[in-house]
């Protein structure tokens, strides 16, 4: 592998860890949208500013693609608080028009320039090694990846010293309130960051990418643990792989990259959503087969316990009686019965199910139970 | 009486974009009473206490915690928020959601240390949750959920206690837990303010009882508030199925058992 090759891989890793940090308290706050909204909106900024300053340097493009960000927030909130309309519908509808601006601005004035849509969709992640930072005649690497580690570590630095003010903010804003710590500054703050981080990416990634990168994997994260800091650490973790495997299979297949990565994000997701241990629909549907067996092996002991010494016992108990009695279907009726002998509760002979005695102590808690 | 006032409010307006919520309303609650803040939905009841904690602005009027506004004795006042208002799917554990009580203690960017865990713990055993500690709080059940949320009101060691209807979805023996907790704080000198919906048991488990409808209905000793007339200007006629001030003969429930004492 050359060397490009591994600073983009180095370059996409550092964003993708940098935007699942912040975008876990996106998820939390269940503000996904707010990522979509952020990483379009700013386009507005950087053009404004390309159009003030006549140049592409990267400081006063972010400081202005930043106040973007945080204008969207605001605007957002402006709306919301008019009672007019939801928090969703308020953002879709202030950041069309904001990015929308930014569209005309650049189709009509710097058609010419550099600074198409394109770029800004998908980013420009295999020209990245070409733009050097150069200390004191040394070159040191791509400038995107020191662009990049410096957001990162803002990100975390922010999230490990103001940890317990984001969670309780997050968790129970009214208590942040009332305690003192207020929820609309750390409100600001972390969207001040999640402008910061977007705008930084987005050069180098594209802003689907960094939409996809804040989201999905600290979703899937979020189905895999209970607990904030595992999501935090799984979330970078699984947007690391993300870029990685992306990079590999977009390297393989000779297509885009910040494509491949975005869609190794969404399969992540849905591999997790299908195989997470507690929430994942597999563990949830054989949760849901194992209560419905467990319950029909029970309505079985109670049925077999109220016949049992009775004169009729003898039809009650014969395993073919069940399908009738239960309206259960035969592989069902015999799924049942190996489900009360493995454990068990029944034993069979001469096709007579009979109680064992575990079986008869099941069938009385059961009825007590109920 | 010569008691100092924990809670006063004067001329109180509260509007949620033109609409008065609160209009008016006056309110005074002498320390260490057990007081119920009764009147039908949307009367203005949790206005009412988000107001008084700064949660939401006043158009008029004022609040003052033991004579200083709210800003200022932040330490004295503790919170239980609605059930309903956060989301349990948050990944994070009882213990966790308790110590959030001594956030301010703590202050900014320091984290708990070993003593405020042993505080949590004890504050969680108070209200017999101690082995739960650990669970995550989505697999708790409304009860418990709701007895963590005091837990982390009394881990904050207030002096005035405001609580938005604690005993929403919680079984019979929940609420004889809860109601043998709030006369432990009262006897323990505290106030408690506490918004409440069952008409039948506000003479049993209250002394104190404010009837608010947008406006001030009524407030006092339940004795002299919790009357027929002042129902019906609360609910406007349509409270004939309670006999006020019979709550206590009742005898539906019994003595409250202690948490404390039942050990979990
Ligand atoms: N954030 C808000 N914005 C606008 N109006 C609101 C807001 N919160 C509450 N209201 C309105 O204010 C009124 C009082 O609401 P509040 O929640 O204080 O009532 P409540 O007495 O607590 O009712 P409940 O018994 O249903 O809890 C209601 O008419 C409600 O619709
Ligand atoms: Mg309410």
């Amino acid at each position: 592998m050359s060397t490009a090759q591994i600073e983009i891989i180095l370059i996409a890793s550092v964003v993708a860890a940098s935007c699942a940090l912040i975008g876990t308290f996106l998820v939390l706050r269940k503000m996904a949208l707010m990522s979509d909204a952020i990483s379009h909106a700013i386009l507005l900024g950087i053009v404004v500013m390309f159009f003030l300053t006549r140049s592409r340097a990267s400081l006063p493009m972010i400081l202005a693609a930043t106040a973007t960000g945080v204008l969207t927030v605001y605007l957002v909130e402006l709306l919301v608080q008019t009672r007019l309309v939801k928090e969703d519908a308020a953002i879709g509808l202030v950041f069309p028009a904001l990015f929308s601006i930014g569209v005309i601005l650049i189709s009509r004035y710097a058609a010419n320039i550099h600074l198409d849509i394109d770029a800004v969709l998908l980013g420009e992640l295999v020209f990245a090694p070409f733009d050097r930072l150069i200390v004191a005649g040394r070159d040191i690497g791509p400038k995107t990846l020191w662009l990049g580690l410096s957001v990162g570590v803002i990100n975390l630095a922010f999230i490990l010293l103001f940890y317990k003010e984001l969670k309780l903010a997050t968790f129970d804003p009214g208590l942040a309130a009332a305690l003192g710590f207020s929820p609309v500054l750390i409100h600001y703050a972390l969207m001040t960051l999640v402008s910061v981080t977007a705008v930084s990416s987005f050069e180098a990634v594209g802003s689907i990418l960094v939409i996809a990168l804040m989201i999905g994997p600290p979703a899937a994260a979020y189905l895999l643990t209970d607990r904030l800091p595992v999501m935090l650490a799984l979330g970078v973790l699984l947007a690391v792989v993300s870029a990685v495997l992306g990079y590999l299979i977009a390297y393989l297949v000779n297509g885009s990259i910040a494509g491949s990565m975005a869609t190794m994000t969404g399969v992540i997701f849905v591999i997790v959503l299908m195989v997470a241990p507690q929430r994942g629909l597999i563990s949830r549907w054989s949760r849901q087969r194992r209560q419905r067996a467990q319950f029909a092996a029970e309505a079985l002991l109670v049925h077999l316990s109220q016949h049992t010494g009775q004169p009729e016992f003898a039809a009650e108990c014969a395993v073919t009686h069940l399908t009738g009695h239960f309206r259960w279907s035969e592989p069902f009726a015999a799924q049942i019965v190996r489900f009360a002998r493995q454990r068990d509760w029944i034993e069979e002979s001469d096709g007579c199910l009979r109680l064992t005695r575990a079986g008869t102590r099941v069938a009385s808690q059961v009825m007590v139970r109920s | 009486m010569d008691r100092p006032l924990a809670l006063e409010v004067r001329d109180l307006t509260v509007a949620y974009e033109e609409k008065p919520v609160l209009w008016d309303v006056d309110l005074e609650v002498p320390e260490g009473v057990l007081m119920a803040i009764v009147g039908p939905n949307g009367a203005g009841k949790s206005t009412l206490i988000k107001t008084v904690l700064g949660l939401v602005p006043s158009a008029a009027g004022q609040v003052r915690i033991y004579g200083q506004p709210y800003a200022r004795r932040r330490e004295l006042v503790g919170y239980v928020p609605q059930r309903g208002s956060v989301d349990w799917d948050f990944p994070t554990n009882a213990l966790d959601v308790v110590l959030m009580g001594l956030y301010r203690k703590i202050g900014w960017i320091r984290r708990p240390a070993r003593r405020e865990r042993e505080l949590a713990l004890e504050s969680l055993a108070k209200v017999g949750m101690a082995e739960y500690a650990d669970r995550q709080i989505s697999q708790l059940s409304g009860g418990q959920q709701q007895r963590v949320f005091l837990a982390r009101a009394l881990v904050q060691d207030a002096q005035v206690y405001l609580m938005d209807e604690p005993f929403a979805g919680v079984d019979a023996t929940t609420e004889r837990a809860i109601v043998a907790l709030l006369r432990e704080l009262r006897a323990a000198g505290k106030t408690l303010i506490v918004v409440h919906h069952d008409l039948q048991t506000v003479s049993e488990y209250f002394d104190w009882l404010m009837l608010l409808n947008v406006r001030h209905i009524a407030s006092g000793p339940v004795a002299e508030v919790f009357t027929a007339d002042n129902l019906r200007d609360a609910y406007g006629g349509r409270v004939a199925f309670v006999t006020p001030n019979a709550g206590s003969e009742n005898g539906h429930l019994s003595e409250p058992q202690s948490l404390l004492s039942r050990g979990g």
